[in-house]
C-alpha cells in the first residue's frame, strides 16, 4: 500500500495550479479578484476599491463590475473543477500547469445577471455551482454576496462552451 | 443637443468604473445611447489570442443600456439594472474598440426595457447582443 503524499506537497500542487489558472487572465488582475481554496471549493473575493464604483451618489458598485465578478467566478469555477479532476487523476503534469501551461478557459455562450440589490462599497464574495459539465457544454450558476452570506446581492447563470480536450476525436 | 451630449459625456466620465475602462459616449438620442470602449491589454480574457474578457463587454453594454434609459423621454431621475442577459456570438477582434448601441424601447411606470448590441469594426456581425430590464425612478409628481 502506497503511503499518502505529505499534505504540504498536495496543497502546494493544488495552490500552484489555481494560481497559474487565475494569473493567466489579465482582466482578473485588472479587477483585483482573488480566490480562496478549501479542498476543491473556491470562493472568489473582490476587495473593494474606488475604481469599482458605478454610481458615485449612492455610492454603489458598477453593474458591470458585478457582472464581471460573476462571470469570472463562473468561468474559473468551471475550469478549476475540470483541472482538479485532471490533476487528481494524474492526467495532467502539475509542474507544467504551475509553470503557466494551463488549459484554455471555457467560452461564455450566454450570461444572465439578476441584480437583487445595490452593491455596497465594500468587499464582495462569490461561489459558483457547476450544474452540468458535459464534453461540449456546461451550465453554471453563481451567487455573490457582501456582508451576509444569506443575502446575495447578485445571481448569475452562465452557459459555456467547453475547450476541446486532448484525446477528443474529430467526430 | 450638443449640450445634452456634453453633459451626458461628463456623467459617464464621472462613473469611476466606466472611466477606468475608457468608455466614451459618442451618441445620445431619445431612449438611445452609443458608448465606445477602446481595446486595452488589461481587459483581455485570453492572453493567447488577445480577445477581450466578456466581463468588460458586459460592463460596456450595461453602461450603454443605463444611459439609454436615462435619455428616454419619460425623463427618469435615476435607474438601476434589474437583470441583463447577454449572448456572446463571437470573440471580439483583438486591437479593435467595442461600440455598444442601446435602445430603451419601452417603459412602464417603474420599469424600462432595453435592447443592446456590441460590435467591433465589423458592424455587420455583432460580438454580443443583450436584453435588460431596468428600474425607472420618476420625479415626484411627474405624470406617467
Amino acid at each position: 500500500m502506497k503511503r499518502p503524499e505529505p499534505v504540504q506537497v498536495v496543497k502546494s500542487r493544488r495552490d500552484s495550479a489555481l494560481a497559474a489558472l487565475v494569473a493567466a487572465v489579465p482582466y482578473i488582475q485588472f479587477l483585483g479578484i482573488r480566490f480562496d481554496r478549501r479542498g476543491d471549493e473556491l470562493t472568489a473575493w473582490l476587495p473593494y476599491s474606488e475604481m469599482l464604483i458605478g454610481n458615485p451618489t449612492l455610492p454603489a458598485l458598477h453593474g458591470g463590475v458585478t457582472a464581471s465578478f460573476l462571470e469570472v467566478t463562473a468561468l474559473i469555477g468551471l475550469a478549476w473543477s475540470s483541472l482538479w479532476d485532471d490533476l487528481e487523476a494524474g492526467r495532467i503534469d502539475p509542474a507544467g500547469v504551475a509553470a503557466g501551461q494551463v488549459p484554455p478557459l471555457p467560452k461564455t455562450i450566454d450570461f444572465t445577471v439578476d441584480y437583487l440589490r445595490a452593491g455596497l462599497p465594500r468587499d464582495c464574495y462569490a461561489r459558483a455551482t457547476v450544474n452540468r459539465s458535459g464534453r461540449r457544454f456546461a451550465s453554471v450558476q453563481v451567487e455573490a454576496w457582501q456582508d451576509n452570506r444569506a443575502r446575495p446581492f447578485a445571481l448569475g447563470s452562465v452557459h459555456c462552451l467547453m475547450p476541446e480536450r486532448a484525446g477528443d476525436g474529430a467526430a | 443637443m450638443t449640450d445634452i451630449l456634453t453633459i451626458a459625456r461628463q456623467f459617464i466620465q464621472a462613473l469611476p468604473y466606466s472611466r477606468a475602462l475608457g468608455m466614451e459616449l459618442t451618441e445620445l438620442g431619445p431612449g438611445r445611447a452609443t458608448i465606445t470602449m477602446p481595446w486595452d491589454a488589461r481587459l483581455v480574457g485570453d492572453p493567447a489570442t488577445g480577445v477581450l474578457h466578456g466581463g468588460a463587454i458586459s460592463a460596456l453594454m450595461d453602461t450603454a443600456s443605463g444611459a439609454s434609459v436615462m435619455s428616454h423621454p419619460a425623463a427618469p431621475t435615476s435607474t438601476a439594472t434589474l437583470d441583463l442577459r447577454i449572448d456572446y456570438m463571437r470573440p471580439a477582434t483583438p486591437g479593435q474598440s467595442i461600440t455598444a448601441r442601446a435602445e430603451c424601447h419601452h417603459v412602464t411606470r417603474s420599469v424600462a426595457f432595453v435592447r443592446v448590441t456590441a460590435c467591433d469594426d465589423d458592424t455587420a456581425r455583432p460580438v454580443a447582443m443583450g436584453t435588460g430590464a431596468f428600474t425607472l425612478e420618476r420625479a415626484k409628481g411627474a405624470t406617467p
